[in-house]
């Protein structure tokens, strides 16, 4: 456990000084909220019987940025460090293989806790989004859930992943679609319905829906357990083929 | 720790072979290395260098034959083991965000009876540089930082696997320091290369590894018997160049000196060569292996 502490105290470090790290998982997600609540502001769309677009785009965004500091940031690091030979390095020493997964894990964890604040006090304070301080518990027990789940699919696509290079654009490929039909990026109410169809065979949407839920201030609001649990099977998909399919060593040289 | 537990080889091996589909890369080699001493695996690229190491660092399964790496199978072996030796892969990039120190903390905390953050870096020289990023680190100086990295767990053996390839010559000294200071720490150091200058400088034995098998070993100095090699003469006479190759030439000098001040010619251009160390590996590593098999080897 120590180690555990020891090993995400590292991570840490590494990764706030890393800048893609912190562009793609931190600023990112802040532009794209900046973007779409500033120009669609004032709208209003056809969701929960009809909110303020901003109140549909801040859940949404932390929805990305969760999924951004787990999955898509947990893939392309340890791809990266997998070619450069740290995993094997690290498989050298005593280390447990357990404490080096877990500390990553964690590290993402704690980025996607802070992203939620982020993005929820940048909601109440440019477009007046309440923070839905009521639903907080609902709201942690979903984000890590959720976060969990992402972190496992997360190292599971490493082993799809043959080179650093091809890290972004497959990690990119995968997600950048799934956001869109998921309506992350286009509000739900002006998809087809045969996209949504489409997207909720995949877990992006099933997270998006309970995310939002969760932050929905008031009525229905609160833990969505069928979503949830879809999520939490992807993420138990995601470990066992982790378990089975993660490598060590590198895959060139 | 009594007599025989020291008298113990660090590292056995017998008959060692591995296997990649049909390619065998290592071909039954013998070898044990002793406590205290620097071993060097030497040979060129794609002998089976690589293989050996890494099966002896429990990193790949072997095909056949045994070893024992601190008395353990390195395939059966656990932490506990893991944390009696330090490896230094052959190529590995450390975290370039992290600093020198930090990366030492980082592995320190992965073992029970660290050595102290602050000897280590001084150790490996970099004590200036202790705090710079490893990503802004020479390659030289992330060598050695790697190095340190394997030695925070005080370790009793060490693998070195190409610690220098790559290197400029200033580089490849101030990393020879290090290693061989690694000698008063007392440790155990199986190393790889592929240049011969490297084994001669730092290596107690040394074994030559050629097509998946041991050519030669023995002590820098006296491998590939050196001593009773052919001495090439070449001289350009009144025919034109010649070579000579003699096992005594102090008798063939004499008579061909000799010769010359009788018949009055001169010998332009006289050399008198022995094989260097570099030709006696060369030798031996260009041969097929089968015409240099140091060992009986059964062939498929």
């Amino acid at each position: 456990m120590n180690m555990l502490i020891h090993q995400l105290r590292y991570d840490q470090k590494a990764f706030w000084r890393n800048p893609a790290s912190v562009f793609f998982t931190v600023a990112f997600p802040v532009v794209l909220l900046l973007i779409f609540a500033t120009v669609f502001n004032g709208q209003t769309i056809e969701v929960d019987g009809g909110i303020e677009i901003t109140a549909y785009y801040v859940p949404a965004i932390i929805t990305l940025a969760v999924i951004s500091a787990t999955m898509q940031s947990l893939a392309m690091s340890l791809v990266i460090a997998r070619e450069d030979g740290r995993l094997k390095r690290g498989r050298g020493t005593p280390m447990p293989a357990w404490v080096f997964i877990a500390g990553r894990v964690g590290n993402s964890i704690v980025v996607a806790l802070l992203m939620l604040g982020v993005i929820a006090l940048l909601g109440r304070v440019l477009y007046d989004v309440p923070i839905p301080w009521d639903e907080l518990p609902a709201i942690v027990v979903t984000l890590i859930i959720g976060a969990a789940a992402f972190s496992c699919l997360g190292i599971a696509l490493t082993a799809l992943i043959p080179s650093q290079d091809a890290a972004a654009p497959i990690v990119n490929a995968l997600l950048l679609p799934l956001y869109f039909l998921s309506g992350i990026f286009i509000p739900d109410d002006e998809l087809p319905s045969g996209v949504i169809e489409f997207a909720n065979h995949f877990p992006i949407r099933d997270f998006f829906q309970a995310f939002f839920t969760a932050y929905l201030p008031g009525g229905d609001s609160g833990l969505d357990w069928g979503n949830l649990a879809v999520v939490a099977i992807w993420g138990v998909a995601g470990l066992l083929l982790a378990i089975r399919f993660f490598r060590w060593t590198p895959r060139s040289g | 720790m009594n007599r025989s537990f020291l008298a113990e080889p660090v590292i056995s091996i017998k008959g060692l072979r591995k296997s990649y589909g049909d390619t065998e890369a290592v071909r039954g080699i013998d070898l044990e290395v002793n406590r205290g001493e620097i071993f060097a695996f030497l040979g060129p690229n794609g002998a089976g260098k690589t293989t050996t190491v890494e099966i002896l660092e429990g990193y790949r399964k072997r095909s056949g034959g045994e070893v024992a790496v601190l008395g353990m199978d390195p395939e059966r072996a656990g932490r506990e083991w893991r944390g009696r030796i330090g490896i230094v892969l052959q190529s590995c990039r450390l975290d370039p965000y992290l600093t020198a120190r930090e990366s030492l903390e980082l592995y320190a905390g992965y073992y029970a009876h660290p050595r102290p953050v602050d000897e280590v870096i001084e150790l490996v020289g970099l004590a200036g540089k202790a705090d710079e990023r490893t990503g802004k680190l020479s390659g030289g100086q992330q060598r050695r930082l790697d190095v340190g990295m394997a030695l925070v767990g005080d370790p009793e053996l060490l693998f070195l696997d190409e610690p220098t390839t790559g290197f400029d010559p200033a580089a490849r000294r101030q990393a020879w320091e290090a290693i061989a200071g690694l000698r008063e720490l007392g440790k155990t150091v199986f190393l790889t290369t592929h240049y011969m200058d490297e084994a001669q400088r730092l290596a107690d034995r040394v074994a030559i590894l050629s097509g998946g098998r041991v050519v030669a070993r023995g002590a820098p100095e006296e491998l590939g018997d050196r001593d009773s090699q052919p001495t090439v003469i070449t001289y350009r006479g009144p025919g034109g160049e010649v070579s000579l190759t003699t096992t005594t030439p102090v008798e063939t000098l004499n008579e061909l000196t000799g010769r010359a001040l009788a018949e009055g010619f001169a010998l332009d251009g006289l050399e008198v060569k022995r094989p260097s160390l570099e030709d006696v590996y060369l030798e031996l590593t260009e041969q097929p292996a089968n015409g240099a098999v140091e060992q009986e080897v059964p062939q498929p």
